[in-house]
C-alpha cells in the first residue's frame, strides 16, 4: 500500500498491513522534521508538495522492485504533504520479511529510491522568516 | 502543472495554456520562458511529464494534455 497524505501519518496501521504469518521481522522507517538544517541553520517548519499520480506510481514501482529483490517480503510506504512542524513524521515506511537482515536492506532500499525517484520537494522555512527550496536529486531521466 | 521553485518562479500551480499549431514540450518551454526568463536557469534541470509521464523536448503536445514541470526531487 502506498500513499500520499495531508493528515499526521500514523505508522501502526503500515506495520499491520505488512505483519503476515510468514514474518519474522518488521521494519520501519520515519522520516522526521529536524530542527537544523544542513548547513545549521534553525528550522521552524518545512513544507511538502507532491505531484501524486506520478508519485504514486513512483512509489509502487520501488515496492515492486523491493517484492523483486528480496522476496519474500511485504512493503507499505507513506508519504504526508502541507507544511510540517518540526518533529512530525514526513514519510513512513514499513517492511515485513522473514528475517531481519532482509528487512532492513529493503527498508533501506525504499528510502533511498523514494528520496531519488519520488515527485515530492520540500521547502525549509527558517526561524529568521526566510525560506528556501531544497536541491534535489536530478531523477532518473 | 507546475512545482516547487519551478512554481515559485512562474508564479502560478496550473494554468492552461494555448500553443501554435505541432506544438512540442520545447515550443511549450520556448513560450513559458517568453514570459518569464527567468525560467530559462531551470531549463536544464528540469524534466517534464505528459499525462503523467516524463517525456524529451522533441514531444508532441496536444489539445487537452496535462503537462507537469518537475524540479529535481527532494521528498523525505
Amino acid at each position: 500500500m502506498q500513499a500520499v497524505v495531508t493528515e499526521p501519518i500514523d505508522p501502526g496501521p503500515l506495520v499491520e498491513r505488512v505483519r503476515t504469518r510468514e514474518c519474522g521481522a518488521v521494519v520501519t522507517f520515519l522520516g522526521t522534521v529536524r530542527a537544523r538544517s544542513d548547513d545549521g541553520r534553525a528550522v521552524d517548519a518545512l513544507s511538502y508538495e507532491a505531484y501524486p499520480p506520478m508519485a504514486l506510481a513512483e512509489m509502487e514501482s520501488i515496492a515492486q522492485e523491493i517484492v523483486e529483490r528480496y522476496h519474500p517480503c511485504h512493503v507499505a510506504m507513506v508519504h504526508r504533504v502541507g507544511k510540517l512542524a518540526v518533529g512530525e513524521t514526513s514519510v513512513a515506511i514499513a517492511v515485513g520479511a522473514p528475517h531481519r537482515a532482509q528487512a532492513f536492506d529493503a527498508c533501506e532500499y525504499a528510502i533511498d529510491e523514494l528520496k531519488k525517484r519520488v515527485e515530492v520537494w520540500k521547502k525549509e522555512h527558517y526561524e529568521d522568516g526566510d525560506e528556501r527550496w531544497l536541491d534535489g536529486h536530478c531523477a532518473h531521466p | 502543472m507546475a512545482f516547487a521553485r519551478v512554481r515559485d518562479v512562474l508564479g502560478w500551480a496550473q494554468q492552461t495554456i494555448e500553443l501554435d499549431a505541432d506544438p512540442t514540450v520545447a515550443g511549450l518551454w520556448d513560450v513559458l520562458i517568453a514570459r518569464v526568463p527567468a525560467l530559462a536557469a531551470l531549463r536544464a534541470s528540469t524534466r517534464t511529464a505528459r499525462n503523467g509521464v516524463v517525456v524529451t523536448a522533441q514531444t508532441p503536445l496536444g489539445a487537452g494534455d496535462e503537462v507537469a514541470l518537475l524540479p529535481p526531487v527532494s521528498g523525505g
